[in-house]
């Protein structure tokens, strides 16, 4: 029988999200023993690829009413406004709490936080540590959880399956990957942390490691996903990797011009651009500082109509940050100038960066409520991985960090609460678990021989179906094409033949598992965009360009079925900001 | 990488490989990968790992430098495999081994757990001491003091430095260049008063003063930390702590 591994509270993931769970869990009672189950080790975490900063309103001029506005409208109204209202205000005393705990903030001179203008946001109100911030909260949050010994960490650990005790969450399998033993590792509440699932298209800014594992835990375990179909593509990434240029690039005064030096922006209900000497530019929610959602669209239409450039990793057009001078870029954003040299082979302080649209982040998630509580009691999800939903059909930049650590630290606090007052599961139901989930990972994977696909074959076809049919624009025919072809792929998936049979670190063994949870989730995304008739946000149906706030003010749910997802609806909290026009480059 | 210039060149590698309980040493095995320009040695070894042989088995995911997961001898030097491109090892063969100076787990990927557990003991988080946090406000810190501690908290914990340590590949007591850069970045942060409880270790034999002063740490850094330098600063610091405790005695903080 495999080992039992007996905790408090299990969390999944030891990024941001997880991370401020477990220090919120032990503050909330130090007698509880918390758990971190990750595939890899904390600081490796994807938190760390954020740059621009995280925002919370702080500054004088600024209002708590103003950051709930621009995250509604933001969000295409589509966001619940008690969320966002919760969020709003918890925003602050979280990142406050980063910098008790010893965040590189950058400063103003007189040793106040800075903050930095971005897309979307009317008031300059993003913390940032120069352009490496989650870098920077990663390190720090994971710093100062070594501090708390009832945090146990595994790291290196890959979770397979939520293990179930009378219809509550009690646990996880999960293979340590150093011996490649199943094990139980259990508790009395589960936490959700594992982040997103850009990994399932093929142009993403996201890492290896973002294939939405959680989200196939709680899937699998009847949880809804919800507003899957809403895929953010953030208008700066690099052709050919999709490494992230950030928006701090624009915050600071970037432009984006096309290949006859028009800054096409102005052509897109973005508002009119300011000279790029003009003190006041870059002008708050207005051409540059507008929304990922439109400035992505913009892109793609600059494309139909021939005014983008075409390289030899597909088309782009140009960022030019060079007015800005190589002091401010070496001050404010040197991380920019350090990956266009190395991954454009340009100096940004000299050329322009060619940047192109990319899978940046998934709006859609585990469906939780405002404690971050799933529908299945005992678990809880938080950060990327879930959808509150703040976010609604397009993030703002810099609402994802201040995301993961409000509704982590809810996830913690709850779970702690749950912990408290729930006995642990009883040893054998979780060990049978475990053990057949040791037997199907050692019959289907490890030791089958008979097995005919390859994994990145799978993959590669997902991915491209994924570009093809569920990109920036969709339609009808193109969704269905994605539908059958994932369909098809999640058969295949069936007979995946692995070359490695061995035990030690089988890290193709934990590509196969990642490519069945992807193919799943994939399937979610495009059913949730099928159904949805209209567009919104990011999710843009050619075939029903309107937003259609009569049938579809509604948040999707896709719950597993053995075909197809089954897709409901829920109604989005409307509080005291009632749907309007999303209006951007004047007042608004 | 999504696409590229078609390839009629390739490029030889020698990889080490090892597995646990089958081969008593690593040994170097040949591939041959096409060659593209524009990719690093982590795109080749994907290629391998995706399209020739899935057992090869290396750790890796933001591919943007800043994650630190990627780190290997390539060509004897310890480097991030996403920053180093293959047109800086023409014509090849490129070399590929593990991080020097760690126990191997497989092929490439070593055992960190003495690393870790060093991270943890030098207390590499604020502590504040008889200066509490202000209640609903930020710590003030002028843009002198962040920069007095920023370059060492830039630390991706890759292990490249320890690697290249000619002290750690000897002394294994010895806490390390990364580790001991991150105990002064808290040192040297104005919010912290923790200090006293990290210099009991890190002003020890095992800390600073086993540190002979080679430099190859900071010289591979992909980060610039200069993990050579935080130990540079916190000799003479722990120096002149000395000398203030001789002459004043009863001045000292």
């Amino acid at each position: 029988m495999p080992d039992v591994l007996q905790h408090d509270v299990v969390i999944v993931g030891g990024g941001g999200a997880g991370l401020r769970a477990a220090i919120a869990a032990v503050e909330a009672d130090p007698t509880l023993d918390v758990a971190i189950v990750s595939k890899v080790y904390p600081m490796r975490s994807h938190t760390v690829s954020a740059e621009g900063g995280a925002a919370g309103v702080i500054k004088a001029g600024d209002s708590l009413e103003e950051h709930i506005r621009d995250t509604i409208s933001g969000s295409d109204w589509l966001a619940d406004q008690d969320a966002v209202e919760l969020f709003v205000r918890e925003a602050p005393q979280e990142l406050l709490r980063l910098e008790h705990w010893g965040c590189p903030w950058s400063r103003e001179p007189d040793g106040t936080v800075a903050v930095r203008p971005f897309g979307g946001m009317g008031i300059e109100r993003t913390w940032f540590a120069a352009d490496k911030t989650g870098f920077h909260m990663l390190h720090t949050l994971f710093q100062t959880s070594l501090q708390h010994e009832r945090v146990r960490r595994y790291d290196e650990w890959f979770a397979t399956r939520l293990l179930l005790d009378d219809g509550r969450a009690v646990g996880v399998s999960a293979i340590e990957l150093r011996s490649g033993q199943v094990r139980a590792v259990v508790g009395k509440a589960v936490i959700l942390a594992t982040g997103g699932f850009g990994r399932i298209f093929p142009f993403t800014t996201n890492a290896a490691i973002k294939t939405g594992d959680g989200l196939g835990l709680a899937f699998r375990a009847g949880v809804p996903l919800k507003d899957m179909e809403f895929v953010q593509y953030h208008p700066t990434g690099l052709p050919g990797t999709g490494i992230l240029i950030t928006e701090a690039a624009r915050g600071e005064g970037g432009i984006l011009v096309n290949r006859h030096g028009d800054r096409y922006l102005r052509h897109y209900n973005l508002g009119e651009p300011l000279d790029i000497r003009d003190p006041v530019h870059p002008r708050l929610r207005t051409m540059e500082l507008g929304p990922r959602d439109r400035l992505s669209q913009a892109f793609m239409k600059e494309q139909d109509q021939g005014n983008v450039f075409d390289g030899p990793y597909g088309t782009y057009v140009h960022l030019d940050i060079r007015h800005l001078g190589e002091r401010r870029v070496d001050q404010k954003i040197p991380f920019v100038r350090e990956l266009a040299t190395n991954y454009a082979g340009i100096d940004p302080v000299r050329e322009p960066i060619p940047v192109r649209p990319v899978v940046h982040y998934m709006m859609g998630g585990i469906d939780t409520n405002l404690e971050a509580e799933t529908a299945l009691p005992g678990l809880y999800a938080a950060g990327e991985c879930a959808c509150v939903s703040i976010n609604g059909a397009n993030r703002l930049g810099s609402n994802s960090l201040p995301e993961l650590l409000v509704f982590g630290a809810r996830a913690g606090t709850g779970a702690a609460r749950w912990a408290r007052e729930h006995a642990p599961a009883p040893r054998a139901a979780v060990e049978t678990q475990a053990a057949d989930e040791q037997a199907r990972i050692a019959r289907d994977l490890i030791n089958r021989r008979d097995g005919d696909e390859r994994i990145a074959t799978l993959r590669t076809e997902m991915q491209h179906a994924m570009e093809a049919g569920c990109g920036i624009y969709r339609t009808e025919a193109t969704l269905q094409a994605a539908a059958a072809k994932v369909a098809e792929l999640r058969e295949r998936a069936r007979r995946v033949q692995l070359d490695d049979h061995s035990l030690s670190f089988n890290t193709e063994l934990t590509a196969a598992l990642e490519l069945d949870i992807m193919i799943e989730i994939a399937e979610s995304v495009v059913h949730s965009a099928l159904h949805r008739t209209e567009s919104r946000g990011s999710h843009q149906r050619v075939d029903f360009p309107q937003r259609d706030d009569g049938r579809f003010l509604k948040h999707s749910l896709a719950y597993r079925t053995e075909g197809a997802p089954r897709v409901e609806y829920r109604d989005v909290a409307i509080t005291r900001w009632p749907p309007a026009e999303r209006v951007y480059g004047r007042a608004h | 990488m999504t696409s590229g210039a078609t390839t009629t060149q390739t490029i030889g590698f020698e990889i080490a490989r090892y597995l646990p309980g089958e081969d008593r040493a690593p040994t170097l095995r040949h591939y041959d990968v096409p060659y593209r320009p524009e990719w690093v040695v982590l795109d080749a070894l994907n290629y391998l790992k995706d399209e020739v042989d899935g057992t090869l088995s290396f750790r890796w995911s933001c591919r943007m430098g800043v994650c630190g997961s990627c780190g290997a001898m390539v060509n004897g030097v310890p480097r991030l495999m996403c920053a180093a491109f293959l047109r800086d090892y023409l014509p090849g063969p490129i070399r590929v081994e593990p991080l020097a100076n760690f126990p191997i787990e497989r092929d490439l990927v070593i055992v960190l757990d003495d690393f870790m557990q060093k991270l943890r003991a030098v207390k590499p988080w604020i502590i504040p001491g008889d200066r509490p946090p202000p209640a609903d406000a930020e710590y003030r810190q002028t843009p002198a003091q962040l920069a007095d501690f920023k370059q060492y908290s830039m630390c991706i914990n890759c292990l490249l430095c320890y690697s290249a340590c000619p002290v750690y590949q000897h002394e294994e007591e010895f806490l390390g260049p990364a580790v001991l850069a991150l105990a002064q970045r808290y040192d040297h942060d104005s919010r912290d008063r923790g200090n006293s409880q990290r210099h009991e270790l890190t002003w020890s034999d095992e800390g600073i003063w086993d540190c002979t002063f080679v430099g190859e740490c900071s010289a591979v850094c992909p980060k610039h930390v200069d993990p050579a330098g935080a130990i540079q600063q916190a000799k003479v610091e722990s120096t002149m702590d000395w000398y203030r405790s001789v002459l004043w005695p009863f001045g000292r903080r």
